[in-house]
């Protein structure tokens, strides 16, 4: 398949459609949910199943090589900052997993430069990057040169 | 076709393509162009796109300055010894001295950065090997699943404005001076539209390129490939169209990963300590290395001092071996999987390395009933990947640092990540020469391009810039011509997808792949190839470009699929050239010249360049010297 949607849990959003990389989640016309229009450009990647609100979407493994029979189901709770994870073995047997997906609440620590100072004349026209050279080593000690580093670039060779 | 025309002008820094590269230029470029316009325009939707939309279980590249563990300079040694002596050295420094800014970027956002509970405890002097959670010497782990959401929003905060869902098929060129870029076209897979973006520079990170060989994975399955289906080699097919310099494109990339599934091994063989063996049970990879050093000389593998000198074996070398092992009858070859799966902590690693970065694996496990603490899974060697920002570094040739490579002229041209043509950077995937970036350095990558971009219009380059009507009118022509050719040609016929005036995507794609495959040297033919086969495949690729001239697209979702077929097409013809002209096997285990089997390091401890002639469509190859920076001394 190797996504695809229960018809009875769909409400056509079209949150998966917005999401998915390889443009292949598309609401079908006639029955105005969503569809995977080409299972061979899917990747599992799971970011259409993650983002649809009524888990409508699920994972049935590669024909070529996957009998049927299992199944990975996920809950991602931005609010929460978790990731919950269920396999199911063809046999029955089950697995679960829960891990982090991040420390902070969302859109709370990323800075907006325009905020910022202005970086200086000097920072401008030397090789660095933004915060540097703290946010390198998180002490005084300045970027990596090759005099700081006893390195010199040794001819090169034209055959 | 009645699409609406869209024009952004009055660009300054234009991000095609938001990865891991792309966000990174979005965000610096603010940082150093407070004033300046920054627009992002992107195929998917950069929340979830690139090789990372999974997730990533690891950051493979962090120096760890902060706690002593590493140098620049002893990431350019791995580096360099894993590529059997070919990278930049300028640009691996360069990108190694401040891709650990990036990282504490990452934590500072909310990216979960393991701990090592060890470590953690110790006393702020006392850290040694530092508190992050180490893979490898080069790895940390994270809960990764995120990552890219994270980056993303860093560069949403921080761009004038996002388009996402546009597919970039061209770069604009200045009309008004010669070999200067000015913006890029393309268009929005949802509406249809034509958008137009003029620019004074542009930081190309649209991806590597997979599919362009045959997938192992067939039918329904073919989108199970290692590296994304979506990364269709946007990056090189810009860039080449646009008669930028590339190096390293002969260096295509061939992974040992879990069978059908190719989830990473890196995890497992680091941190799980598993290892592999053949059917029969038999440690099999040394033995083949005493025949392999006699290929490849001492200096790449010391058969005798290996474990003495602690040197990376380059992992192309340890992919012979796998291929020769299987060749000779002893396959499949296994990870040792159920001793490390005993321990509880180990097994959760194990399968969460999964579950944050390849999925697909999990799913097939789950489908076949193998539980790696009872079964040992089986491995493979996928198919050939082309890309710059992994253990390969193909890609455009760019300019280093002033303070690095100011004296080679070979290596600077004014503005670092600088491609031969003006005004245009490179970042990830698409700069050459700088393997062993992975996300981090991909992101550091895409910082140092927007620097420079903002340096490059400070400066006064992109003065004047002129962009002609007859250039957007042509490209828009050009863009939608797959429509028209499929709206006459399906009148001919009653229906279905056979039809004698054109082709559509998926069967092009399919010729391309099978063409590379057998000519180029992939899978079926055991990554084989000479100089005979080389030159079929360049006047079978000839043919094939002249039928995508006749591409059919029924809709705009097809549209897509043809443009993302000719940039894997012209990145395909590039390789094609590059592995023809380096006659030497460099990297047995990607590739295999059976014409001139012997790495030839008298002739060939060189970097290759192409150039694409803009008007004639033929390439100009080179050798370029080979500077090293640092001594062979391993620390
Ligand atoms: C399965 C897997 C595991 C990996 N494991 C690790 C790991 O553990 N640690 C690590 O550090 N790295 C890992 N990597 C590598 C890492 O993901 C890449 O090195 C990095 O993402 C490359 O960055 P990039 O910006 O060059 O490309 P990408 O991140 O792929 O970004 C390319 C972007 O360009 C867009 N694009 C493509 N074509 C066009 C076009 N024509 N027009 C507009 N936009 C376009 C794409 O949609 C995408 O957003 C892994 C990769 C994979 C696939
Ligand atoms: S799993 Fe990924 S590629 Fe497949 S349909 Fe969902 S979002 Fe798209
Ligand atoms: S996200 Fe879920 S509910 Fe919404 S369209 Fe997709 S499958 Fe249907």
């Amino acid at each position: 398949m190797p996504t695809f949607v229960y018809m009875t849990r769909c409400d056509g959003c079209g949150h998966c459609v917005d999401i998915c990389p390889s443009d292949i989640m598309h609401i079908d016309k006639k029955y105005r949910r969503a569809l995977n229009i080409e299972p061979n450009m899917c990747w599992e990647c799971y970011s259409c199943v993650k983002a649809c609100p009524h888990q409508a979407i699920d994972v049935r493994g590669y024909a070529d090589f996957a009998p049927l029979g299992h199944s990975v189901r996920v809950i991602r709770d931005e609010e929460k900052g978790t990731i919950a994870w269920k396999i199911k073995f063809r046999d029955g047997r089950e697995k679960n997993f829960l891990s982090p997906i991040t420390t902070k609440p969302w859109g709370s620590t990323i800075p907006d430069f325009r905020n910022e100072a202005e970086p200086t004349a000097e920072a401008r026209n030397s090789e660095l990057l933004a915060f540097e050279p703290e946010s390198i080593r998180l002490d005084d000690g300045g970027l990596h040169t090759l005099e700081s580093n006893n390195l010199e670039l040794i001819e090169g060779v034209y055959y | 076709m009645s699409y609406k025309t869209i024009i952004e002008d009055n660009i300054d820094i234009l991000v095609v393509g938001a990865g891991l590269g792309g966000t990174g230029a979005a965000y610096e470029a603010r940082h150093w162009g407070r004033d300046k316009k920054v627009i992002i325009a992107e195929k998917a939707n950069i929340d979830r796109s690139g090789a990372v939309a999974q997730g990533l279980y690891a950051i493979n590249c962090y120096m760890g300055t902060r706690w002593g563990e590493n140098n620049p300079e002893d990431h350019v040694r791995y580096a360099r010894m894993d590529l059997m002596g070919m990278v930049r050295e300028d640009l691996a420094f360069d990108m190694a001295r401040h891709v650990d800014s990036a990282v504490h970027k990452f934590e500072e956002w909310g990216l979960p950065l393991m701990k090592d509970p060890k470590r953690a405890e110790l006393p702020e002097g006392d850290l040694g090997k530092g508190a992050y959670m180490r893979e490898g010497r080069w790895q940390i782990m994270i809960h990764g699943e995120s990552y890219k959401p994270i980056v993303a929003e860093a560069a949403k905060v921080n761009a004038d404005k996002t388009f996402n869902r546009i597919m970039v098929t061209h770069l604009l060129m200045d009309d008004a001076q010669d070999n200067r870029v000015a913006g890029a076209v393309g268009f929005n897979v949802r509406t249809g539209n034509y958008h137009v973006f003029k620019s004074k520079t542009v930081v190309v990170g649209a991806g590597g390129a997979s599919n362009i060989f045959k997938p192992r994975s067939v039918g329904e399955g073919a989108g199970r490939v290692w590296y994304a289906p979506w990364s269709s080699g946007s990056a090189y097919g810009l860039l080449i169209e646009a008669g930028a310099k590339m190096t390293q494109m002969e260096n295509r990339i061939v992974l040992a990963r879990f069978k059908d599934g190719y989830g990473p091994v890196g995890a497992y063989f680091l941190h799980l300590k598993t290892y592999t063996q053949n059917a029969y049970g038999d440690e099999y990879e040394s033995k083949w290395f005493p025949e392999l050093a006699e290929r490849v000389g001492k200096a790449y593998l010391d058969t005798e001092n290996q474990h003495f000198s602690h040197k990376p074996i380059p992992t192309c070398l340890r992919n012979h071996a796998f291929i020769s092992e299987v060749a000779a009858g002893r396959g499949p070859i296994h990870m040792v999987t159920v001793e490390a799966f005993q321990d509880p902590h180990l097994e959760e690693v194990g399968w969460e390395n999964f579950l944050g970065m390849t999925v697909g694996q999990a799913v097939l496990w789950a489908a076949t009933d193998i539980d790696p603490k009872y079964i040992n899974p089986e491995l493979t060697t996928s198919e050939p990947y082309v890309m710059g920002s992994h253990a390969t570094g193909c890609g455009a040739w760019c300019s280093g640092p002033e303070d690095i490579s100011g004296k080679i002229p070979e290596y600077f041209w004014g503005y670092n990540r600088m491609t031969t043509v003006d005004g245009l950077f490179g970042a990830g995937d698409s700069v050459g020469g700088t393997p062993h970036a992975f996300s981090s350095g991909s992101f550091t990558e895409g910082r140092l391009s927007a620097k420079a971009a903002c340096k490059y219009i400070d400066d006064g380059k992109a003065e004047g810039i002129n962009v002609s009507q007859k250039q957007i009118d042509d490209r828009k022509e050009q863009i939608f011509k797959p429509l028209e050719t499929y709206t006459v040609g399906r009148n001919e016929i009653v229906g279905g997808t056979v039809s004698p005036s054109y082709i559509l995507p998926f069967p092009g794609l399919q010729r391309l792949q099978k063409l590379m495959d057998e000519y180029a040297g992939g899978v079926t033919v055991q990554y084989m190839t000479n100089d005979k086969l080389l030159n079929m495949g360049l006047h079978k690729l000839k043919i094939l470009e002249e039928d995508l001239e006749k591409v059919g697209a029924e809709d705009i979702h097809q549209l897509l699929r043809a443009w993302e077929l000719k940039h894997r097409h012209r990145t395909s013809e590039c390789v094609v050239h590059h592995t023809l002209f380096r006659e030497e096997t460099r990297w047995p285990g990607y590739y295999y010249r059976g014409d001139k089997m012997k790495l030839d390091d008298e002739n060939w401890h060189v970097l290759t360049t192409s150039q694409r002639d803009r008007s004639t469509g033929e390439y100009k190859m080179e050798k370029q010297p080979l500077y090293h920076l640092v001594g062979d001394a391993e620390k």
